[in-house]
């Protein structure tokens, strides 16, 4: 549904010139929510800005519905509901004539727009706020005349610009949910193309089918949340908390050296030592914790629980780490892209 | 132009759910009377027209106007709205021309309470209504001229104080170009051709004969193309300095 093709974005001219964003290709179909991640700066709002028709690309474009951006660019919007980040609206007016001018721009009249108005009024809840001027809403409220704003028409693609950002963890949470519900996730028939920008990991992991990441205006991965996930060196990786045996002077023996002997344990984390009171596993005393990574991504409960039964050693939790987005994205984004010979890696097969 | 309708009643309706349509229309007519009244001396001139009423409307909308115009595009900049206007499904045309409508409706609505002044003159004695109603149409189209400068200016920046001073000195410009002491300071430094186009300028000068009542088309062209152009102008700017 939205195919950006090749496109860029050169802010001013000459030496002094920034390019924002470098040759970003992408395809995003009904029913994926995709999530643009990158850090502040990468060019994942000026990409966004450039699909919606905001911007026009210094080179490339972006087809939405089959319209192209740049030699039709009321046409795409009229297929876009755009939110621009942070949500802008007209302080001085209240909801309900917001809604009611995006509903005549939009083209609609009489029973058509009241009845548009009143289902996306329902669907993010501001009914008891609809004749207060926007400027007194709190944020969250502010956020969802926004998200109305943008499904007023029930557009094909929804196009998200840091939907989140700034909101307590309960409106983020109803935020994520009213996304969920407009994505028809996963539905390729009835769903809508999302894409939105966030730095928030975790928005990632609750809402999107597949996950982008970019910095200095170039595609770095682009894959499922899992798939990003198994990239991170922690997939896979296994932290235990073992009771240690005791030295003849009675000191706690060091284990995570023994643990570095399992074959396919790449690196030992040592969390050290702690005391602890009498817990369910065993006796008050020491326990340590080791977080061990394991090469190539290999799973390795079985093995470590294993060698510390052979051991003798009490395991007292041993949990299994699916992969940190965070460890991935910081990886990514810091990385020198001067070394970066590959134009656009992909995550595919390694989950 | 689709959107041209919605943009403009949006931008009407914004003047009067804040209190500047209430402060500008009660300052409007107020000075509006005051300079008829007491700077004119309407009453005492004993003439039954409205030439003292017309004759400080340059000096009037000098100040108002801008108070007017800086808000059209810097709000919208500073609060980011602009990336909203102009993401809906509307051209930057319909945009520009119809928030400068909205706003030379309003100003409209202010020159037209002025009427109690036009009913006093009637009562008063008989005046040439002809004259009057050429005289309001041209100030009218002064009141355009003025929006479509400010309305350029509010769009090069995001604050609204930068753009109404620029917009007043600017307009303040465009009226004193035909008076003798400004083309005597420049006649100096330019050939007398230039003094000519600069003195055609003057919005004083136009307005001068439209205060009394002489609507000549010349000065009704004059007035529509500074308005074109400076809407023209707009919307190059709007477009050129969106994305800062």
């Amino acid at each position: 549904m939205i195919s950006i093709r090749n496109i860029s974005k050169r802010y001013g001219a000459g030496s002094g010139s920034i390019l924002a964003v470098d040759g970003v290709s992408l395809e995003v179909n009904a029913g994926e929510v995709l999530g643009f991640l990158g850090p502040n700066g990468a060019g994942k709002s000026t990409t966004m800005k450039m699909v919606t028709g905001f911007l026009t690309p210094t080179s490339g474009s972006a087809v939405v519905c089959g319209r192209d951006v740049v030699d039709d660019p009321v046409g795409v919007k009229s297929v876009i509901g755009y939110l621009p980040e942070g949500a802008p609206n007209y302080p001085d007016m209240t909801p309900s004539a917001f809604l009611d001018f995006i509903g005549r721009i939009r083209g609609f009249s009489g029973a058509e727009k009241k009845r548009r108005i009143e289902a996306v009024v329902e669907r993010v809840h501001i009914g008891g706020v609809m004749k207060q001027p926007i400027e007194t809403l709190s944020k969250g409220f502010k956020r969802r005349v926004g998200l109305a704003q943008a499904m007023l028409h029930e557009p094909p693609v929804l196009i998200l610009d840091e939907p989140t950002d700034g909101l307590d963890p309960n409106q983020k949470h109803e935020v994520r949910n009213v996304i969920r519900e407009l994505a028809g996730r996963g539905d390729v028939h009835s769903g809508r193309a999302v894409v939105l920008s966030t730095h928030i990991l975790e928005e990632v992991e609750a809402v999107c089918t597949r996950a982008v990441i970019i910095a200095k205006g170039k595609v770095l991965v682009d894959g499922t949340p899992a798939q990003l996930r198994a990239m991170s060196k922690y997939h896979n990786a296994v932290t235990i908390t073992v009771i240690p045996p005791l030295s003849a002077a009675g000191e706690p023996v060091n284990v995570a050296k023994d643990f570095a002997a399992i074959t396919w344990v790449a690196d030992v984390e040592d969390q050290g030592v702690r005391h602890v009171p009498v817990s369910a596993a065993g006796p008050a005393g020491p326990r340590q914790t080791c977080t061990l990574v394991p090469k190539g991504g290999r799973p390795l409960l079985a093995d470590v629980a294993s060698f510390a039964k052979g051991k003798g050693w009490t395991i007292e939790t041993i949990a299994v780490d699916g992969g940190r987005l965070d460890d991935v994205f910081r990886e990514m984004t810091t990385r020198d892209l001067a070394r970066e010979s590959r134009p656009k890696a992909t995550a595919g097969g390694a989950a | 132009m689709k959107g041209l309708i919605p943009v403009f009643r949006r931008e009407l309706a914004g003047y009067f759910t804040t209190p500047v349509a209430l402060v500008f229309i009660v300052i409007f007519l107020f000075l509006a009377g005051v300079f008829t009244f007491q700077l004119g001396k309407f009453f005492e001139r004993g003439q039954a027209d409205m030439v003292v009423f017309f004759n400080f409307h340059p000096w009037l909308y000098l100040f108002l106007i801008p108070a007017v115009s800086m808000r059209l595009w810097a709000d919208e900049r500073k609060t980011g709205t602009i990336e909203l206007l102009l993401t809906l499904p509307i051209s930057l045309s319909a945009a520009v021309v119809g928030k400068f409508l909205a706003a030379w409706a309003f100003t409209g609505v202010a020159l037209a309470l002025t009427f109690p002044i036009w009913i006093t003159v009637n009562y008063l004695g008989e005046p040439d209504n002809g004259t009057i109603f050429a005289g309001y149409l041209g100030s009218l189209l002064m009141a355009g001229a003025f929006l479509a400068i400010g309305s350029c200016i509010s769009a090069t920046t995001k604050s609204q104080v930068i753009a109404f001073i620029v917009s007043v000195v600017i307009c303040l410009m465009f009226m004193l170009a035909g008076l003798k002491d400004i083309q005597a300071f420049v006649s100096g430094w330019v050939p007398f051709e230039a003094l000519k186009i600069i003195g055609s300028f003057s919005f004083l000068s136009r307005f001068e004969a439209i205060s009394k009542g002489v609507l000549d088309l010349r000065d009704v062209l004059f007035f529509g193309s500074i308005i074109a152009v400076f809407i023209a102008a707009t919307g190059v700017v709007v477009n050129m300095k969106k994305a800062e």
